[in-house]
C-alpha cells in the first residue's frame, strides 16, 4: 500500500532547477533514506512532501491527500506528517513540555492533563523523561533533537520526515538520535530520512535513494546501492564519503 | 544659581508641568503601541492597499519633523475643519497627544516589523509543519519571540517619546519645559531651573527604565505566555 506518492515533481528557484522530475513511491511502514551530495535537491524534495516548499509542477500525494492541490487543507494534512529539522527548531520560549503539548492542545483540543501525560510518555520513549520542565537552551544538541522528535510524534503522525537530523550534532551525540530513529522504524513508522549517516542507511533503510543534480540517479536496497552501485556517480559519491569517514 | 531658592519657588509649577509630561507621554506610548501594532500588521499583510497605506504613514511621519506635524495638527487642522464645522477648535493637550501618538506609532511599527522579521524562519517552519495555521503561528510562536527581541528597542522608543514631548511646549502644551520657561521668565534663574527640569526628566525616565527592566526580566525567564 502506498503511503507517499511523488509524481514527476519539478522545483525551480528563480532560474535554477533544483528538482528535475522526481518519481517516488513509499509504502506503509517503509524507511527510505535519501543520500547524495549537498545541493542535489534531497532536502528540497523532503520539504515538498509536506508542502513547506510548494512544487513548481508535479504531484505529491500523502495518504490519498493531494498536497499539491491548491485547494488542499495543508494545516489539516500536515498534522499527519511529522517533520524533524537539521537545526532542531524547538520553540525557544517554551519548555520541553509546552513544545510537545502545544500542537495537540491547540489543534486537537486535547485536555491539559492528557497532553501532559502524552508529553511524559513521549519523553520517556526518547529517554528524556527528566527534562520535561527544561527550556531548549538548557539542552544539548542531541537532547534537543530527541525532544524535536517527541514533539513531531505528539500529533500521532503516520509519516515522519527527517531532514539531516544529525548533521548539526557533535559526533558523540549522533548515536542517541539515531537510536531513537531506529526504534521508530522498528515500530513500523513510514519514514523518509535525508541523511549523511551511511551506516544508519545501511542498517535501517528498506530502500536507499541516491540523488544528484535534482534527479534520482540510483535506488534499491542498501545492499544494492552500497555494495553494488551501478551508476558511476553513485560509485564516485560513495568512494568520497568512505574516504572522508 | 541658587538651587534651593529656585526649587522652593518653582516646585508647584514644575511638578504640574511634569504631570502633563507624564500624562501625554504615557498616552502616546499606549496609543503608539496600538497604532504601531496595527500599522505593522498592515505592512506585513498580503493585501497590497493595506501595505501601501502603512508604508505611506511610516514614510510621512518619519520623513517630517515632529515640530512641523504639531503645527499642522494644532494650527492647520482646525482651520480646515472649521470650513465644515464652524467654530471647531483643538486643545493643545489633545493636539499634542495626537502628534506624539502618531509619531511613536510610526517608529514602533518599524520596531515591531523588525522584531517579527528577526524571528528565526525555522521556528515558523516547525510550527507550520505541525499543522498550526499562519495566524496561530503568529500568536503562539512569532509574536512572543518578537516581543523579547524588541524589548530594548521598545524601551528606547518610549524614552524618546518622553523627551520628544518637550517639543510640544511650542504649541502651548503646559508641560515641564513650558512651565520652566514661565518661571524663568519671571526670575531669570536659567541655570538652576533647567537643571531641576533635567533632574525631573531623569527621574521619570529612570522609573520608566526600571519598570521596563522588570518586565524584560520576566519575559526572559522564558515562561510561556499561557
Amino acid at each position: 500500500m502506498t503511503k507517499i506518492l511523488i509524481e514527476n515533481v519539478h522545483k525551480t528557484f528563480g532560474t535554477r532547477e533544483v528538482l528535475c522530475g522526481i518519481d517516488l513511491a513509499v509504502g506503509v511502514g517503509d524507511v527510505v533514506c535519501v543520500i547524495g551530495p549537498s545541493g542535489s535537491g534531497k532536502s528540497t524534495l523532503l520539504r515538498c512532501v509536506n508542502a513547506l516548499e510548494p512544487v513548481t509542477s508535479g504531484r505529491v500525494v500523502v495518504d490519498d491527500i493531494v498536497m499539491t492541490d491548491p485547494k488542499c487543507d495543508l494545516n489539516s494534512a500536515r498534522r499527519n506528517i511529522g517533520m524533524v529539522f537539521q537545526s532542531f527548531n524547538l520553540f525557544s520560549h517554551m519548555t520541553v513540555r509546552r513544545n510537545i503539548t502545544l500542537a495537540p492542545m491547540d489543534l486537537k483540543k486535547m485536555p491539559a492533563a492528557e497532553a501532559n501525560a502524552l508529553a511524559a510518555e513521549l519523553l520517556a520513549k526518547v529517554g528524556l523523561a527528566d527534562r520535561i520542565d527544561a527550556y531548549p537552551r538548557q539542552l544539548s544538541g542531541g537532547q534537543k533533537q530527541r525532544v524535536a522528535i517527541a514533539r513531531a510524534l505528539a500529533m500521532k503522525p503516520d509519516v515522519m520526515l527527517f531532514d539531516e537530523p544529525t548533521s548539526a550534532l557533535d559526533p558523540e551525540m549522533v548515536g542517541e538520535v539515531l537510536t531513537v530513529m531506529k526504534q521508530l522504524a522498528l515500530d513500523g513508522m513510514t519514514m523518509i530520512v535525508v541523511t549523511h549517516e551511511m551506516s544508519f542507511a545501511k542498517e535501517v533503510a528498506d530502500r536507499v535513494i541516491f540523488m544528484d543534480n535534482g534527479l534520482i540517479v540510483e535506488q534499491g536496497t542498501p545492499q544494492d546501492v552500497f555494495s553494488n552501485p551501478k551508476e558511476p556517480r553513485t560509485q564516485d559519491f560513495l568512494r568520497r564519503v568512505s574516504q572522508a569517514g | 544659581m541658587d538651587f534651593v531658592t529656585t526649587i522652593r519657588g518653582s516646585w508647584q509649577l514644575l511638578l504640574s508641568g511634569l504631570g502633563i509630561t507624564v500624562a501625554v507621554s504615557l498616552i502616546a506610548i499606549a496609543a503608539g503601541i496600538v497604532i504601531g501594532f496595527v500599522s505593522c500588521m498592515m505592512s506585513l499583510s498580503k493585501i497590497s492597499p493595506l501595505r501601501v497605506l502603512a508604508q505611506a504613514y511610516v514614510w510621512v511621519i518619519r520623513g517630517t519633523p515632529m515640530l512641523v506635524q504639531a503645527f499642522i495638527i494644532y494650527f492647520g487642522l482646525p482651520q480646515v475643519i472649521q470650513q465644515f464645522v464652524p467654530g471647531f477648535t483643538l486643545g493643545a493637550f489633545l493636539a499634542a497627544a495626537i502628534t506624539l501618538s502618531i509619531n511613536a506609532g510610526a517608529y514602533l511599527s518599524e520596531i515591531f516589523r523588525g522584531g517579527i522579521n528577526a524571528v528565526d524562519p525555522g521556528q515558523i517552519e516547525a510550527s507550520r509543519s505541525l499543522g498550526l495555521s499562519g495566524g496561530r503561528t503568529m500568536r503562539r510562536i512569532i509574536l512572543p519571540q518578537a516581543v523579547r527581541i524588541t524589548t530594548p528597542s521598545l524601551v528606547n522608543q518610549f524614552i524618546i517619546t518622553v523627551k520628544d514631548s518637550s517639543i510640544l511646549s511650542i504649541i502651548g502644551l503646559g508641560e515641564l519645559v513650558n512651565h520652566a520657561k514661565v518661571y524663568v521668565g519671571g526670575t531669570y534663574q536659567f541655570f538652576a531651573t533647567y537643571v531641576w527640569v533635567a533632574v525631573l526628566y531623569l527621574a521619570f525616565i529612570s522609573v520608566l527604565m526600571l519598570v521596563s527592566r522588570r518586565i524584560e526580566r520576566n519575559l526572559n525567564r522564558d515562561k510561556d505566555s499561557d
